[in-house]
C-alpha cells in the first residue's frame, strides 16, 4: 500500500517536472533573432511606405512569407514576450495613439473591433506597413521579433493570449484591469473604424 | 609569468578598474581612497569603527588566552577545582565583568555618536552655487543631464561625466524602471534612485582623478554591468568639456561617413538613439552626440574602440544578455560606414 502510494506520488512528480520544463512561459530567450542576413531583409521592405525608403529596397513584404512567421507559441505563451511588448508599446509610443488599448486618435485595441484583422500576422502586418487611416509604418524601424512581441501584447490587450502569459500589472495609472484578466472575446475582423460608422 | 602578475598587480594597485573585455580603463574605484569631503568622513568612520574593533577584538582574545594558562597553572598547583570560588575572588570577578559592560557601553555609545555626527557632516555641504545634475538610472545605463538657467545651456550624456574639482556638485535621482543605486565610492556614499521619488545627494571632489561609479541596488541581468564614470578635472578644463558637449554633433564628411549617418537615420537605432544636430530623438537609448568622446561603452562594460563596437552594434546580447537594445544584422558595409560616422562623433 504504502510503496503503491510511494509510486504514485513519484509519477506525479516526474509528470510535474516534465510540465515545468515544458512550460514557455518563464523561457526568456535573449537571442530572439539571431543575426542573419535574412533577418535584415526581413526588416526592410518596400521602399514605398510612409516612414520614407529604407536602405536595402525592394524586400518582399515579411508578412507575406510564410516561413519567417514564427511559431505562436513562441511569442505568445511567453509571459517574457509579451512583458516586453507591453514595454515596447509605451516605449514606441504607440500609447500616444492608442493610449494604454482604449484608443485615443487610433483605434481601441482592447475591444473585438479588429478593421485589419486580429491574427498575429495580420497585426505584424499593421505595425510593419502602416495603415492608410493615420497608423504610421514602422517597417526597417522595429526589428521583426519585437514586432512580434508587440503584436502579442496587442493580441492581450483583446484577451486573446493565454490568461497566464498576460502581464497582471502596470508600471503607470491605468484604470481598467490588467491585460491577463481581459474577458476573453471573439475577435470581429473586417470592422468599420468609429468614424465610418452610421451615425445613430 | 611573475613579470605579468606583477605588471597587473601594479595596474590594480593604481586602482584601474577592468572592463569585460579583460582590459582596463582608468579610473578609480576604492571607499579606501577618499576624494572628497563626504567620502572622508565616511572613511574616516569606518577607521573609527575598525580600530575600535581592532582593539577590542585584541584585549578579548588576550583575555581568552590569559584565563587559559591562569586555569592550567592553577588547575597544576591545586589539582581539580572545587566548584566553590572564595568569596574574595567572586567579588573581583564582578567588578570586572561590570567594568567590561561600561566599556563595552561607553564604545557602542562613542561608535553611535561617531555615525550620527558623520551623517550630519555629509549631509551639510552647502549647495550654493552647487552645479546641479539630474541623473536618470535605466534598466542598465545611466542618463545625465547638465541643468543651467539658460535652457540652451542645458545637454544630455550618458555613462560618464566631467566634473569641477573643488565645487559642489548636487545630483537628483531619477528611475523610470526600478530602484537603483547611485554610487561613486570615492566620492560620497550610496543613495538610492526610486521610481517616483526624486532622491538627491551632494557632494564634492577635492583631487583631479577619475573615477569609477556603480549601480549598487540589484535591477536586473545587467545589474553587475550598469556602471559610469566621473573624471574630475580643474574648473577650465571642464568648462571646454562642457562646451564641447553643448555643441551639436559633428556633420559627416566622407561618403562613407555620410552613408553611415544615413545608416544609422533608416535603420532601427533612431527609433531609441538622440543625436543631437540629426533626426534622431528618441530617449530608450544613451544620447550618442558625442559617443566618442567618451572612453566606454554599454555602461562600462567595453572600451570604445572599433571593434568592440562593431561587436556591440552587432550584437549586444552576447555581451549583455537582456539588454534593451536589439542585435543589428547590418551588412558589412552598411556597418562599416555606420562605424566610421560614429567614431567622428567626438
Ligand atoms: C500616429 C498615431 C499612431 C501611432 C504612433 C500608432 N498607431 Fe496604430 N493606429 C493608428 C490609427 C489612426 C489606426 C487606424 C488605421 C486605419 O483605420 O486605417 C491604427 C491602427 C492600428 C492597429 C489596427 C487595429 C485594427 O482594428 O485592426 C493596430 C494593431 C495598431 N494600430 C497597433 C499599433 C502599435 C503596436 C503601435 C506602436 C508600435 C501603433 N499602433 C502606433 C494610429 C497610430
Ligand atoms: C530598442 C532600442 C534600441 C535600438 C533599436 C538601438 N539601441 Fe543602441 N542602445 C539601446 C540601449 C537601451 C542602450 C544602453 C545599453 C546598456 O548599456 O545597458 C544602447 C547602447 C548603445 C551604445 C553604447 C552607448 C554608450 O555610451 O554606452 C551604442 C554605441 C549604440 N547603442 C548604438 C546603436 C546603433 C548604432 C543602433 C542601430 C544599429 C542602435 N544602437 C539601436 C537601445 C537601442
Ligand atoms: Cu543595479
Amino acid at each position: 500500500m504504502a510503496i503503491k502510494q510511494r509510486k504514485l506520488e513519484l509519477g506525479v512528480l516526474v509528470a510535474s517536472l516534465a510540465l515545468v520544463t515544458s512550460c514557455k512561459r518563464e523561457d526568456r530567450p535573449f537571442q530572439t533573432s539571431a543575426p542573419s542576413a535574412e533577418a535584415i531583409q526581413f526588416t526592410r521592405m518596400t521602399d514605398f511606405r510612409a516612414g520614407g525608403p529604407s536602405i536595402s529596397g525592394n524586400q518582399p513584404s515579411p508578412a507575406m512569407s510564410a516561413d519567417e512567421t514564427p511559431e505562436e507559441k513562441e511569442f505568445e505563451e511567453n509571459a517574457y514576450m509579451v512583458g516586453e511588448g507591453k514595454r515596447l508599446f509605451s516605449a514606441f509610443n504607440c500609447v500616444g495613439c492608442h493610449a494604454h488599448g482604449g484608443g485615443g486618435m487610433g483605434p481601441a485595441l482592447i475591444d473585438d473591433q479588429w478593421i485589419y484583422g486580429h491574427e498575429p500576422a495580420q497585426i505584424f502586418c499593421t505595425i510593419i506597413e502602416g495603415r492608410p487611416n493615420g497608423m504610421p509604418s514602422f517597417g526597417g524601424k522595429i526589428p521583426s521579433f519585437q514586432v512580434w512581441q508587440l503584436a502579442s501584447y496587442v493580441r492581450s490587450l483583446g484577451g486573446l493570449v493565454p490568461g497566464d502569459a498576460a502581464p497582471g500589472r502596470d508600471d503607470d495609472m491605468h484604470g481598467g484591469p490588467p491585460e491577463n484578466s481581459a474577458p476573453n472575446q471573439k475577435p470581429n475582423d473586417s470592422s468599420l473604424p468609429k468614424s465610418a460608422e452610421m451615425p445613430k | 609569468m611573475i613579470a605579468a602578475a606583477t605588471a597587473r598587480w601594479a595596474t590594480l594597485a593604481d586602482n584601474d578598474f577592468g572592463v569585460t573585455s579583460g582590459e582596463w580603463v582608468r579610473g578609480t574605484k576604492s571607499v579606501l581612497d577618499p576624494a572628497g569631503p563626504q567620502s572622508g568622513r565616511i572613511h574616516q568612520l569606518f577607521l573609527d569603527y575598525f580600530w575600535l574593533s581592532v582593539v577590542v577584538y585584541v584585549l578579548v582574545v588576550l583575555f581568552v588566552i590569559f584565563a587559559v594558562i591562569l586555569r592550567r597553572r592553577r588547575a597544576r598547583w591545586t589539582g581539580p577545582i572545587l566548584a566553590e570560588p572564595a568569596p574574595s575572588r567572586e567579588k573581583l570577578r564582578g567588578w570586572l565583568v561590570g567594568l567590561a559592560t561600561l566599556a563595552t557601553t561607553i564604545a557602542l555609545f562613542f561608535l553611535l555618536a561617531g555615525d550620527h555626527a558623520a551623517g550630519r557632516a555629509i549631509r551639510s555641504l552647502s549647495t550654493d552655487n552647487a552645479l546641479k545634475i539630474r541623473v536618470t538610472g535605466h534598466q542598465w545605463w545611466w542618463e545625465f543631464r547638465f541643468e543651467d538657467e539658460a535652457p540652451s545651456k542645458i545637454f544630455t550624456t550618458a555613462n560618464e561625466i566631467h566634473i569641477p574639482v573643488g565645487r559642489t556638485i548636487e545630483v537628483e535621482l531619477h528611475s523610470p524602471d526600478v530602484i537603483h543605486s547611485f554610487w561613486v565610492p570615492n566620492l560620497h556614499g550610496k543613495r538610492d534612485m526610486i521610481p517616483g521619488h526624486p532622491t538627491r545627494i551632494a557632494f564634492r571632489a577635492d583631487k583631479a582623478s577619475e573615477y569609477w561609479g556603480q549601480c549598487a541596488e540589484f535591477c536586473g541581468y545587467e545589474h553587475a554591468k550598469m556602471r559610469f564614470r566621473v573624471v574630475a578635472e580643474p574648473e577650465e578644463k571642464f568648462n571646454a568639456w562642457k562646451a564641447a558637449q553643448l555643441q551639436s554633433s559633428v556633420q559627416p564628411a566622407t561618403d562613407s561617413q555620410k552613408k553611415g549617418q544615413y545608416v544609422f537615420l533608416h535603420t532601427t537605432c533612431v527609433m531609441c538613439h538622440t543625436i543631437q544636430g540629426t533626426t534622431a530623438g528618441a530617449m530608450m537609448g544613451p544620447d550618442l552626440t558625442h559617443l566618442a568622446s567618451r572612453k566606454t561603452i554599454a555602461a562600462g562594460s567595453l572600451p570604445n574602440k572599433r571593434g568592440h563596437l562593431a561587436g556591440w552594434i552587432s550584437n549586444p546580447q552576447t555581451i549583455k544578455p537582456g539588454v534593451r537594445m536589439p542585435a543589428n544584422s547590418l551588412p558589412p558595409d552598411q556597418l562599416q560606414a555606420l562605424l566610421d560616422y560614429l567614431e567622428i562623433l567626438k
